[in-house]
């Protein structure tokens, strides 16, 4: 499976019916494709939608209903258009069930970089920081490395987006859970061993006796 | 409300240097007549206060690209590389803010509150020279207020009295602008007879609007 796809495809495992969540864009916006409508979950775009759904067909398009990247999306009925207060509102005061994130890096405290490269790439941290700071759940959905590098280390070395400690880290090698004595590897994606994954980490890994592979149906 | 202005009487109002809150998101819901109006005028020295500068040729990214902006306050420039390439040349002065802080700064502004206390940006680059309060034995960063000299609104309808509705994702920070600008000018898609805005649609009341953009003919 596309190592993108069998991310995603994890991550909308932890989805419960009812939820509302929050995608980030790029990789985490996939995880919606494999979520049952029959959960009636809500997604929140963080520039003003709950209920957000997929693009509408071609030349139905409405330039006031975009997601955060921009991008024309449609609703679903029991969908609300909020301002910005309100959209923040949710997300920072505890009422946002989940959000997905990309991830630079994560490290063995569960910190999440994202925002980030100093002298390369300063786009803003946009509602990363309010995402990762007030989500009941912070997923980090990211490839398990970049160019041959582990993007899961000892300690980030790029600017933190917030000082809290992620809840899941899903990686097309594995499934990292943050914990107080470090970051536990929980699942292995289907073909790798533990030694696969401990060989591309640099971040030392939690090993229990059984470490299942996913189950992706 | 004063009446209804030209786009060009409405930018001939704003001097060199102001200091202008601007509505929308990726330029969605963005005031883009007015915007126009402002590069055709050409007026400089201007501080952009807004969630994002778009991208180059869409919105808030004229008047960057007509090197008009020489102080931006948003939470993320990542879609414009010309906001980055002037950010890097010194030529625009950037300060970054977390989305859901930035609009609470503003509504903080427009409401007669002394700032902000917020979780977000704690442990990070964001707190650094912050003042750091204990409210109920919790940490939250102190955030200063935000005006401006201009709030420019988009809207979507507005009536004889200045009452506005919104659409949809073009709500965004445009109702939290428009208390926090000195003098709010508001850009609606069509201006409709008194009633035709039920009073339980209007999100931004008429006494909070001085004028109006007249409509496209």
């Amino acid at each position: 499976m596309e190592a993108k796809k069998l991310i995603a495809k994890r991550v909308a495992q932890e989805i419960k019916p009812g939820m509302l969540v929050n995608l980030g864009i790029g990789l985490p916006s996939m995880v919606a494709t494999f979520v049952s409508p029959s959960l009636g979950v809500f997604f929140q775009a963080e520039n003003g939608v709950i209920g957000l759904a997929a693009r509408p067909p071609e030349g139905m398009e409405d330039p006031h209903l975009t997601d955060a990247g921009g991008g024309f999306v449609s609703a679903v009925p029991g969908a609300a258009s909020i301002d910005s207060a309100m959209s923040f509102g949710l997300i920072r005061g505890g009422h946002l069930d989940m959000t997905v994130l990309g991830g630079l890096q994560v490290d063995e405290l569960g910190h999440l970089a994202n925002w980030k490269v100093p002298g390369k790439m300063v786009p803003g941290m946009g509602g990363a920081m309010d995402l990762v700071t007030g989500a009941a759940k912070v997923v980090v959905a990211m490839q398990h490395a970049a160019k041959g590098e582990s993007k899961i280390l000892s300690r980030c070395t790029l600017p933190l987006t917030s000082a809290r400690r992620v809840d899941l880290i899903v990686t097309d090698l594995a499934v990292l859970k943050p914990t107080d004595e470090g970051l536990v590897l929980q699942e292995r994606a289907p073909g790798v061993s533990v030694d696969d994954v401990l060989a591309a980490t640099q971040a030392k890994l939690i090993v229990p006796a059984d470490v299942p592979e996913m189950q992706l149906v | 409300m004063k009446g209804a202005l030209k786009p060009d009487a409405a930018a001939a109002m704003v001097p060199q240097g102001a200091s202008l809150m601007i509505g929308g998101f990726m330029a969605v819901g963005s005031p883009h007549r007015m915007i126009d109006a402002l590069v055709e005028r050409g007026v400089g020295g201007l501080t952009v206060i807004a969630n994002d500068t778009a991208m180059p040729g869409k919105g808030i990214g004229k008047l960057i690209s007509a090197g008009l902006v020489k102080r931006v306050i948003a939470s993320h420039i990542g879609l414009n590389p010309e906001t980055q390439a002037k950010m890097i040349s010194g030529e625009i002065d950037v300060e970054l803010v977390p989305q859901g802080t930035l609009i609470e700064r503003i509504r903080a502004g427009g409401m007669g509150l002394g700032g902000v206390l917020t979780p977000t940006g704690l442990g990070t680059e964001v707190e650094e020279g912050k003042q750091v309060v204990e409210v109920q034995g919790k940490r939250f960063l102190v955030e200063t207020p935000l005006k401006a000299d201009f709030a420019l609104v988009g809207a979507w309808q507005a009536d004889y009295v200045g009452n506005l509705s919104y659409t949809l994702t073009a709500h965004n920070f445009n109702p939290i602008i428009a208390l926090a600008g000195k003098t709010v000018i508001a850009e609606p898609e069509s201006i409709v007879p008194v009633g035709v805005i039920p009073p339980d649609a209007v999100k931004t009341p008429g006494v909070l609007v001085d004028h109006l953009l007249l409509r496209t003919h």
